[in-house]
Parts: structure tokens; sequence; C-alpha cells
């Protein structure tokens, strides 16, 4: 572990070596025989980060440790476990860490409002600069002595 | 032998690099001809020695002269030559020699050709870039010597990723990098405009086709990346909302509000603090996405070659120039002026709000991409942030701001009249109706939002031609008047239609695409999406540095064979791993993607099939978008030159 990473290089690039240049995740024998509940489990894999390859979801990785968690989510389903209660299940053994879509949390807000806020401000921003522009003085800045000079020249004798 | 001259030619080109960096300063102060001169050549003594080094390189990567590391790292002698080429800057030292050898061809690029441009102008952009390549090459030559010497030379090499061994990867990173690195030179430009003290018209229209270059060249490689991992990775993926393709996409969606902000700069005289800070910060991000690359601060398929003794230096790097810049842009931004007036309906506005979607979305992708480093360094938590946020954040975003795209080139400077523009795009509005309608009959539900979007835009960048072209008048006319229209026009219609014709590809990938996942024997079939896919046979193959097993697939429809399709598992010895060779039957409308899995006992095989429709769009489109940039780029005002400055 250093000061910034949590991942060991070799490890990450040992889990790309083995891995994730195989296909997709998800083996025919681990399918549910109803196609709906395969589909809630295919959506609710999908928001969950494999923790071994880490850029790759449960539903596309095929470390083993996916393909437990793919047939533990599986599990509580046929169990008749809601979403919510299949997400606080893996969450509570694996940890907010393989969350995908992390809650609203004290440190989430940033990451949730943070976008709204700077869209706000950005247009905010705009919209006081267009209007700074057209408040900008119109009268027309008295001329200088010289300028004043150059105009009563002009008006007496057109031709210089 | 080869290897130590490289170095020594690296070496030269550094010192060359710090002489560059001060004495045209120097020069541009004291009004002094001769040492402003010096920039000029200097810059091209610098491609010349960095070209020499990569060059040194690539002979020992061709030639498998194993004694030297890097190669017996990285290379094998059994490669095609292709990959051995494409072996230099496929690790961290020969990738760093390549950011540099861009970075000087650029700044050779600006000393042969730019003729037009006043002196001292040059000079100070020239000591810019000198800065930032003493910077980097001193980064390669402390942290990251390509050249490093290995006693006992070993007899054969470890071999590249075979994940790499593609050609759309071998030519990923230096499109990559010819627009990261391209974006310095808006950087040097903005630099040097604020130690002139001196930001115009002329200045915009000078930086423009360099930002317009480094945006096409980045456009190109992103695209060949996600095309790399659509067909490499095995599943279809087509982006991944990875930390390295944020890292490309961030000065993307900056470079992208730069091109657009300059042009008011150009054109109106206006928007020019900002249009700075956008040049500024977008090579910032530019440097950002090299430092996560390389540093592997944040875990990603692409560290292959991470180092944090490396990324602090490189982070070094990016607070020095993004410092500087920022606290010279700080003394000089509140002298220059505010602008020209223009009202709140005209195009000046129409670009400040495509400006305000492309930086906010930005930094989205921003927050998103560090925030799980911050909380990990500020309370040692862990977070994930991942692609349902990112699209949760970016598709509303990308959809208003695509369709205030059709409306904004239709209203006219200073002042517009947004209900006329609207107006003129009733034959849009028409065709995005139809289209919503069509694709709910689809069922495509949400997505229709997002298809009529890209017809509203796809027609109404086109129904500019069009209007112009004046139809009632004879097509050999309006054909006379279409060729008549500047090139930038045409690339404006052109680029925005590629946006178009990519979110319908991303739209369709995100509805319709089709997957079956079974087990096969030879001669058993399954089907996806009306297509049936029967597995023929699978074979042993041997390759020139792999192992493979080959499967045949008939594919049919309505019982009548159409096609045959051959998808491959390679297993590679140097060093030892598998790629999934996907195969696929593209058609412009479609691609049916299968790939051979999983062996079981008995000749059973995991088989996926999926059904893509118009994926192809997403990857067309942005070829479109880079055939604008370059229709934009070959513009008669650009190659002409600017005229002369006005006297100040």
């Amino acid at each position: 572990m250093n000061a910034f990473g949590r991942t060991n290089p070799l490890w990450l690039l040992l889990c790309v070596l083995l891995f994730s240049s195989l296909a997709h995740a998800v083996e025919p024998d681990e399918k549910l025989a109803d196609p709906a509940l395969e589909a809630r489990a295919r959506a609710l894999t999908a928001e969950l980060r494999c923790v071994v390859c880490q850029n790759q979801s449960v539903d596309d990785s095929d470390a083993p440790l996916a393909k437990d968690i793919r047939v533990l989510v599986r599990e509580r389903i046929m169990a008749g476990d809601t979403d919510e209660e299949v997400i606080d299940y893996i969450v509570a053994r694996y940890g907010r860490f393989v969350l995908l879509n992390p809650p609203l949390s004290g440190d989430t807000v940033l990451l949730w409002f943070g976008p709204g806020i700077l869209l706000v401000v950005g247009l905010a921003l705009a919209y006081l600069y267009v209007r700074r522009l057209n408040r900008a003085p119109v009268a027309p800045q008295p001329l200088s002595p010289a300028e004043e000079d150059a105009v009563k020249r002009i008006i007496e004798d057109p031709r210089a | 032998m080869i290897a130590e001259v490289g170095l020594f030619s690296l070496v030269l080109a550094f010192t060359l690099a710090v002489a560059q960096a001060t004495v045209p300063l120097y020069g541009a102060a004291v009004g002094d001809g001769r040492l402003m001169a010096f920039a000029r050549s200097s810059a091209i003594g610098q491609l010349l020695f960095v070209a020499f080094a990569f060059g040194s390189l690539t002979a020992a990567f061709v030639v498998s002269d194993f004694s030297v590391s890097l190669v017996a790292q990285h290379s094998h002698s059994a490669k095609p030559l292709m990959y051995k080429i494409s072996g230099v800057w496929g690790n961290h030292e020969g990738s760093m020699l390549l950011w540099v050898l861009i970075l000087a061809i650029f700044g050779g690029a600006v000393a042969a050709f730019a003729r037009n441009l006043p002196d001292t102008l040059v000079a100070r952009v020239l000591a810019v870039q000198g800065m930032i390549g003493a910077g980097f090459l001193a980064f390669i030559l402390f942290t990251s010597n390509p050249f490093a010497r290995l006693d006992p030379a070993p007899v054969n090499g470890n071999g590249l990723n075979p994940l790499l061994q593609d050609p759309g990867l071998a030519t990923h990173p230096p499109f990559l990098y010819l627009g990261y690195v391209g974006f310095s030179m808006a950087f040097s430009f903005a630099v040097a405009a604020l130690i002139e003290g001196r930001v115009d018209p002329a200045w915009a229209r000078w930086v423009r086709p360099w930002t317009l270059a480094a945006w096409a060249f980045l456009t190109m490689g992103i695209m060949l990346g996600s095309l790399w991992a659509y067909y490499e990775l095995g599943w279809g993926g087509w982006w991944f909302w990875d930390p390295v393709e944020n890292a490309s996409l961030m000065p993307w969606l900056a470079g992208t509000a730069l091109l657009h902000s300059a042009i008011v700069v150009e054109k109106r005289d206006a928007l020019k603090r900002w249009t700075i800070l956008l040049a500024i910060l977008t090579f910032t991000l530019s440097l950002i996405g090299t430092f996560l690359v390389r540093s592997g601060v944040i875990s990603s398929v692409h560290s292959f070659a991470s180092d944090p003794a490396r990324g602090v230096f490189i982070l070094g790097l990016l607070v020095a120039t993004t410092g500087g810049a920022l606290t010279l842009y700080a003394i000089r931004a509140p002298q220059m002026k505010l602008g020209n007036l223009f009202a709140f309906a005209s195009r000046e506005t129409s670009l400040i709000l495509n400006n305000v979607f492309l930086v906010v979305t930005c930094g989205a992708i921003f927050i998103g991409t560090f925030l799980p480093l911050f909380v990990q360094i500020s309370n040692g938590d862990q977070l994930s942030v991942g692609a349902p946020v990112y699209n949760f954040f970016f598709v509303p975003l990308a959809i208003v701001l695509m369709a205030l795209m059709a409306i904004g080139p239709l209203l006219s400077w200073k002042r517009g009249n947004i209900a006329a523009a609207l107006f003129r795009l009733k034959v849009a509005a028409v065709a995005a109706l139809g289209v919503a309608a069509g694709t709910l009959l689809l069922q495509a539900g949400w997505a229709a939002i997002a298809f009529a979007v890209a017809a509203w835009l796809l027609v109404g960048s086109v129904w500019v031609i069009v209007e112009r072209m004046n139809l009632s008048g004879g097509l050999g006319a309006a054909w006379a008047r279409a060729a008549g229209l500047p090139r930038s026009a045409w690339g404006m219609v052109v680029a925005h239609a590629g946006v178009a014709v990519c979110a319908i590809g991303i739209a369709s990938m995100s509805v319709w695409t089709a997957e079956t996942v079974t087990l096969l024997k030879a001669g058993q079939a399954a089907s996806v999406a009306g297509y049936e896919v029967r597995l023929l046979s699978v074979r042993d193959e041997q390759g020139p540095n792999y192992t493979a097993k080959v499967g045949r697939f008939a594919v049919s429809i309505g019982g009548a064979q159409i096609d045959e399709m051959i998808a491959e598992k390679r297993v590679y010895p140097n060093p030892g791993s598998e790629t999934t060779e996907a195969a696929l039957r593209v058609r412009p409308l479609d691609v049916l993607y299968v790939t051979l899995g999983q062996g079981h006992p008995d000749g059973v095989w995991t088989v996926r099939m999926y059904h893509h429709p118009l994926v192809v769009f997403i990857w067309g489109g942005a070829v479109i978008m880079v055939l604008g940039g370059l229709l934009s780029l070959s513009d008669r005002r650009l190659r002409v030159g600017a005229p002369r400055r006005a006297a100040a």
C-alpha cells in the first residue's frame, strides 16, 4: 500500500492477464430459469464492482470472486429478497466499495450535488457576464482635447 | 552502442530545451531579434535530437536488442514487426518518449510554418514549449530512462501483452498523444499572450488551427480506443467510464469548449479571459490524463506500468505548469478588456451556453474520477463511482447540449432572433417528432428522447446548408452556392452531424442490444435477434506467436444460411495469457457478435452471441466529427494566414 493507491499494480496486471481478456462473464449454468428474475439479477450485478478486476462490474468480470457474488445475488433473489435487501446483503459482506452507484452520504454530497451546483453557477456567471456587457457605459466617452482639435479642423476644412 | 547514442541525444535535447525556455523570453523582453530567432532554431534542433533518440529506441526494438532492459521486458523476437514497432510505446518509458517527440514535432512545426506571426509571439510561444519539453525530458532522464542496459542480456524478451498486439491499439496511443500534446500549443499561445498582455482576434486566428488539429487527433484517438475495446475485450462494451477513459474525455470536452469560445474571440473580440483560462485548463486536463495513466493513482486496466514515484514527479510538473500559468493569469487577466457588446439572444450567447454545458459535463466527470481518491486520502474510506453515476449526469447534459446545438448556428452575431431560428428549424422539429413516435412504437422508452434530439440535430445541422443552397433556383446553381460556402461552415455542419450520428448509435446500443449466452456442441444452434447461429466445429490452430481454438459458426435467417463466422480463443505463451478474438459480422445497420467462451467436457462450449443494432454509428459519428474538423482546418482563412495585426 502506498500513499495514493489501494491497488498493488502487480495484482492489477495479474488480473488483466488472467481475467479481463476473456469473454463476458455470466456462464449459462448460473442463469436463473425465470427470465424476469434473471433480468433483475443482471441489473443488480451490473451495479456492483468486482473487487478483483476493479474496472469491471460483477456482471462483466471473469474473476472467481465475481462469480461467487453473481451466484450469491441469484440465491438472495430466489430467497425472495427485494433489490434493496440484496444490495444491503452484499454491502454488509463486501463493503460500500462494491457499489458502482454509491448512495448519498456525507462524503458523496459533492458527487451528487456538485454537477448541479456547477451548472447553476455556470449559467449564473454566463447571465451576469452578458448583462454586464449590456450595462457597460453606453454613453460615449468625452473627446480628448486632441480629438476635439481634430474634429474642429475637419469641420473647418473637410478636404484636409 | 545505439542505446547510448540515443540517451546522449536525449541529454542534448534537454540542454537545448532549457536554453529554448529562457533565451527567447529574454530576447523578447529586451527586443533582441537574434535572441528571439534562437527560438526557431532551437525548436528544430530539439525536434532532431528527440527524433534521433526515438529512432534509436525503435531500432533497438526492431533488431530485438535484449541488452536494452526495456526491449527485454516488452518485446520478443517472435513478434510481428508491426508490434515490435508499436512495442516502443506499449510501455511507460517509450510512451513518455513518444509524448516528448510529439511535443517536439509541434514545436518544430511552429518554427517551420508559423511565418505570419510577430517575432515576439513566436519567441514566447516556443519558450513556453521549451519549458514543457525541459520538464518532461527531465522526467524521462531522471525517472524513466528508456535506454537502461541489462547485463547479462536475456536470450529472449518477455513479450508484449497480447491484448495490446492489435492494429487498433498500436495506433491508439499516438493519436491520443497527438491530441493531448497538441493542446500544449493552445496553452503556450495562451501563456505567451498573457506575457505580451494582448489577446485579440488575430491571436485567436493563429491559435485556431493548432487547437483544431489537436481536437481532431484526440477525437480519433478516443474513437480508436473505444473501437478496440469493442472488438477485443470480447463482450461488445465500447465505453466503460474507466478513469483513464475519463482522462481522455475530459480534455476532449474542454478542448471542444475551447474551439467554440475561440470563435467568439476571433469574430467578436469578446470572451477573451475565459478563452485563455480554458486553454490553460484544457492542457492541464491533458497533463492530468498523463498523470493518471503514468502514476497508477487510480486503478485502471491502463496502468500497465504504474509507479507512484514517477507520479509524484509528474504531479510536480503539473503543479508547476498549471500553477505558473494560473498565477500569470491572475496578474494579467484583470487588465484585459471586457469585450464587445452582444444581446442575450445571439450567436455569442449560444456559444457561451455550449461552453457552460461542456465544462459542467467535464466537471461532473472530474468529480466522479477524483472523489474516490480524495475520500480515501481524507478518511481512508473506499468509494466507487461507476457507469450508473456517470450516465446519470452525462446523458441529460448531452441531450440539452444537442438540443441547443441545432439552434445556435441559426442565430446571428450580436443580436439574433430565437423565434425566427426555431421557425427555420420546423423541418427538424417534424423529423424529431416523427422519430420519437417511431421509436416509441419500437418500445425504446426514454431513449426515444435521445433519438428525437439526435434527429433534430442531424436535420437541423444539414438544414443550414440546404437553406443556403436555395433549391428553388435549380440544382446546378444550388450546388455552386453550396460549394461556395466557406470550408469552416461546412466543417461545423459536418462535425455537428457527426455528433448526432454518434448519439443515434449510443442510444440504439443502450436499448436494443440483444444477447444470448448458451452451451453448444458442434452441430447445435441458438438464436439471437432473429439470427440463428450454429456451431460447426472447434479446431486447434497455430498462429505466428500463439495457439488458438478456432470456432466456426454458420449464420442463417429463416433457415437459409447467409454467412459463416470464425471466433478464436488465443493463448499467447510470451507472456502467457489468453485473448478472445470475437467473430463480427459487420453491416452498416447492425453487428452480429459471437464469441467462443469456456470449453467444457464432451466438446461443449460456452457461446455468447450479441446483436448490436446501429453500433457502427458510434465510431462512424466520431469519424464524421474528425472529417468536420479537417474540413474546417482546410479553410482558406487559416491557410492564407491572418492579416497583419493592427498597430498597438
